[in-house]
């Protein structure tokens, strides 16, 4: 299956000209050309330019202005570092060296390295607006910092830059070692990453300028979303390209959930995203359904992106760093080969639960509920595959807080779509929407299993891309402890908040009145809201002490082979 | 990857070796639950009701609902009463799909840090609102709201304002070409300048009045959120809408 690249066969002998010493020297040494590809991206880039440029001298307003400097800039940026890497790459890229795939782990480096950046900056925009809940003076009454504009900020940065950096490194890294193939693509891996990367810079300045399409989880504009599926499309191509290089004749099950998680993106980004423009000139633009309409498209795209941004993808980390981190093999073949397509087809059905007791009717509500409920069982048997392949190395959850890491990471996954499962029942849920409930449930998932599984499985990554030996196992101990501790008192607010504003909205006086003002209910979340706030912190501190962990772990010398070179992946049985 | 025990998997072995038919697999299993849920909502009755009173927004009224949107509002306060006892008491009663049919896009909500604003309008006055956006905290003490005082000293940028209801009548709302034609003058009268009879026969019930009370007569943003916030949920006369009509 290894395609060897013929265009290296040809090289024959050519006369180099060294300039700089003034000789001519007979070399053997592959012609350098410009590929299509550098010649292609860079005109499209230039192009782009161009067009930006043309938008930012007639754009409506400064925001939009801001933004069009950023792709003007970043276009001219990218054009710059195709001449850059031309200079400095080797005339031909092969795919197999001696016999071994020749891995691209470049971008695996860069993506590994800005989750970190952004999961600082999501968690800690998180904590402000923490703070701001309980402390309202924070807003310090400007438009730029305020609860509003920063609520989006802090779950983009923290679902789609920290989450989604980690998964297309980890499925960079994932589809190259279990395909035995390097990364298809020459610029194009580069391209998703800084393109997605850039994709998150607009969005989250847009969001401070008040440029929103007010969808939960899907608030970029529609120029915004025009280049992510650009980068996205890509991104499946490159993950497809490298499938097909593959040298293993089956597909392992991490790559399973990798493409379902992309390809499903793809579809719920398009379909939540069909909007008028007002202008090319301008950054508003309007959705093309209205009312119940766009909120059952929103919905249907808001939980899948629970489903499948923060759930399949993430499984799919789990079924390589899990196994591979307690050398073990996966638990169950089987168990994966059903619950993999149970979850995906349970999932999508599952939207209408954020709607219930709304305009949308109540078979839509009643679907969406009785699929949320049969949702328990894939999840769980994710679950359990991830839990019973520690069989027989129990024992290193003592010794290696990296695998104790991803194994609570599991356990919180189970708790958390026991829980959702449990809120997606009308009675339940008539108490728990529009409460802190909710807030609580959707942080026992995305910081106990998205962020800890991530932690772990870039506690793995980083010191095998950079061969390089973790620095600290101690430092690993003091983030795992604190994050944990921080997560209960966070989710254990929440309940309490939540539970208790649930019953104080329906509470009635024996006269039959209703008990409570809103603004009584509002109240008596303060002490709740601080001690959230002292969770989020404690998480935070975990994480500083990861990045603190990490530094000193590049700043080391690097070793001589790869610590994960040697063993292999293989599924049950 | 043979199965040692008695179930196998044979044809599974069919999509781990073909990546193109795993995709596929997978594009049918993700297909089918959102065309069940979805498809049927474009042509259900009460999903598409037409009830009487409901109407687009005037330009004005446009321009603060895309404040509300700019600054998130949405995050902290819902837009839909849910038909249970306490919130009928509440806040009055239960959202109707059709009261949302000219939100692009919908302002439902998820989360109420602040109460539903479903049905806001008139239960406050402009003066109360104008000192709630600037400080919330100084009409309710223990209110939790970022200030906006912003918004009053802020000049409403309109002039794209007849583009904004180009681009709604192409997604699908009823405005008229006269009504395209006056939106800048219709945006300026109900703000408190001339032309006030005009846009009242193009939006029923529309309130005319310059809230910020600016003495040289500018609209600021604070006159558009407020003259959106103050028509929220009053477009229906529930007095003469018929609940079994629109059983669901």
């Amino acid at each position: 299956m290894i395609e060897i690249n013929e265009g290296a066969a040809d090289n024959g002998q050519f006369l180099c000209v060294c300039a700089k010493e003034g000789l001519i020297v007979t070399t053997s040494v592959a012609a350098k050309s410009v590929r299509p590809g550098e010649m292609g991206l860079g005109v499209v880039l230039l192009a782009l330019a161009f067009i930006w440029i043309y938008i930012f001298s007639k754009a409506y307003t400064g925001a939009y202005e801001f933004h069009a400097a950023l792709f003007v800039l970043a276009s001219l940026t990218g054009a710059a570092g195709i001449v850059w890497r031309y200079d400095r790459r080797e005339a031909d890229t092969p795919l197999t060296i001696d016999g071994r795939p020749n891995y691209n782990m470049g971008p695996v480096k860069f993506l590994s390295l800005a989750s970190l950046f952004w999961g600082f900056a999501g968690m800690t925009v998180g904590l402000i607006i923490a703070c701001e809940l309980a402390f309202p003076w924070l807003n310090f009454d400007t438009a730029y910092i305020n609860f509003g504009r920063l609520r989006p900020l802090h779950t983009s940065a923290v679902i789609f830059a920290f989450g989604g950096n980690v998964l297309i490194a980890t499925s960079f890294y994932v589809v190259q070692r279990t395909s035995r193939a390097r990364l298809a693509g020459d610029l194009a891996p580069w391209f998703v990453a800084l393109g997605y990367n850039f994709f998150i810079v607009v969005a989250g300045t847009g969001y401070l300028l008040g440029i929103t399409r007010s969808h939960e989880y899907a608030e970029p504009e529609w120029y915004a979303i025009a280049f992510l599926v650009v980068v996205w499309v890509t991104y499946l191509l490159v993950f497809l390209g490298t499938l097909a290089r593959r040298v293993e004749p089956h597909i392992y099950v991490a790559n399973w959930f990798y493409l379902a998680f992309i390809v499903t993106i793809a579809v719920l980004v398009l379909g939540n995203n069909t909007e008028m423009p007002v202008s090319i000139f301008s950054s508003k633009s309007y959705p093309l359904w209205s009312g119940v309409q766009d909120a059952m498209i929103q919905w249907w795209y808001g939980h899948n992106a629970v489903g499948f941004f923060l759930t399949a993808g993430f499984l799919a980390i789990m079924y390589y760093f899990v196994p591979k981190r307690a050398e073990r093999p996966i638990y169950s073949y089987r168990l994966s080969i059903i619950h993999f397509w149970a979850l995906i087809f349970l999932y999508i059905w599952a939207g209408p639960h954020h709607l219930h007791y709304t305009a949308l009717p109540d078979w839509a509500q009643t679907l969406g509920m009785t699929f949320s409920i049969m949702l328990w069982m894939p999840s769980w048997g994710g679950m359990i595959n991830g839990l019973m392949t520690l069989s027989g190395a129990w024992d290193k959850l003592r010794t290696d807080p990296v695998l104790r890491m991803l194994v609570v990471s599991i356990a919180f996954y189970g708790m958390a779509t026991f829980e959702g499962p449990l809120m997606s029942v009308k009675e339940v849920n008539s108490l728990s929407h529009y409460t802190d409930w909710n807030i609580g449930h959707v942080h026992s998932g995305a910081l106990g299993w998205v962020a800890f599984v991530s932690f772990g499985a870039l506690y793995c990554l980083i010191p095998w891309v950079f061969n390089r030996k973790l620095y600290s196992n101690l430092l690993v101990d003091w983030h795992f402890w604190i994050a944990t501790i921080g997560i209960v008192f966070y989710i254990s607010a929440m309940w309490v908040a939540g539970i208790m504003q649930g019953l104080m909205w329906r509470a009635y006086t024996p006269e039959g009145y209703l008990e409570y003002s809103f603004i009584e209910t509002t109240q008596a979340m303060h002490p709740m809201y601080v001690i959230r706030a002292l969770g989020g912190a404690m998480f935070l501190a975990g994480l500083l002490i990861m990045i603190f962990n990490i530094y000193k772990t590049l700043a080391s010398p690097a070793i001589a082979v790869a610590p994960e070179a040697s063993a292999q992946l293989a599924p049950a049985e | 990857m043979s199965n040692s025990s008695g179930f196998s998997l044979p044809s599974h072995k069919f999509f781990e070796t073909n990546s193109m038919f795993l995709l596929l697999g997978i594009v049918v299993a993700i297909a089918i639950g959102g065309i069940v849920e979805i498809v049927p909502l474009f042509y259900l009755k009460n999903t598409i009701e037409e009830v009487k009173g409901v109407r687009p927004y005037s330009p004005l009224e446009l321009a603060g609902f895309n404040i509300y949107v700019r600054e998130g509002c949405y995050l902290c306060h819902s837009q839909m009463i849910r038909p249970l006892r306490d919130e009928v008491e509440r806040y009055g009663h239960y959202s109707l799909a059709a009261e949302s049919m000219y939100d692009h896009p919908f302002q439902w909500g998820s989360k109420r840090n602040g109460p539903d604003l479903a049905r806001i309008g008139g239960k406050y006055s402009d003066d109360w609102h104008l000192a709630h956006m600037a400080d919330p905290r100084s009409v309710s003490p223990a209110s939790i709201m970022p200030g906006y005082p912003f918004l009053a000293q802020t000049p409403l940028d309109y002039k794209h304002i007849d583009e904004d209801l180009i681009a709604l009548r192409r997604v699908g709302v009823p405005y008229t070409q006269e009504a395209i034609d006056h939106a800048v003058d219709d945006l300026r009268a109900q703000g408190g300048a001339k032309g006030g009879d005009a846009l009242k026969a193009r939006y029923s019930k529309v309130i005319v009045r310059d809230v910020s009370g600016n003495p040289n007569g500018e609209i600021t943003e604070a006159d558009a959120l407020i003259a959106y916030l103050q028509q929220l949920g009053s477009h229906v006369d529930f007095k003469l809408y018929n609940d079994a009509a629109n059983i669901r």
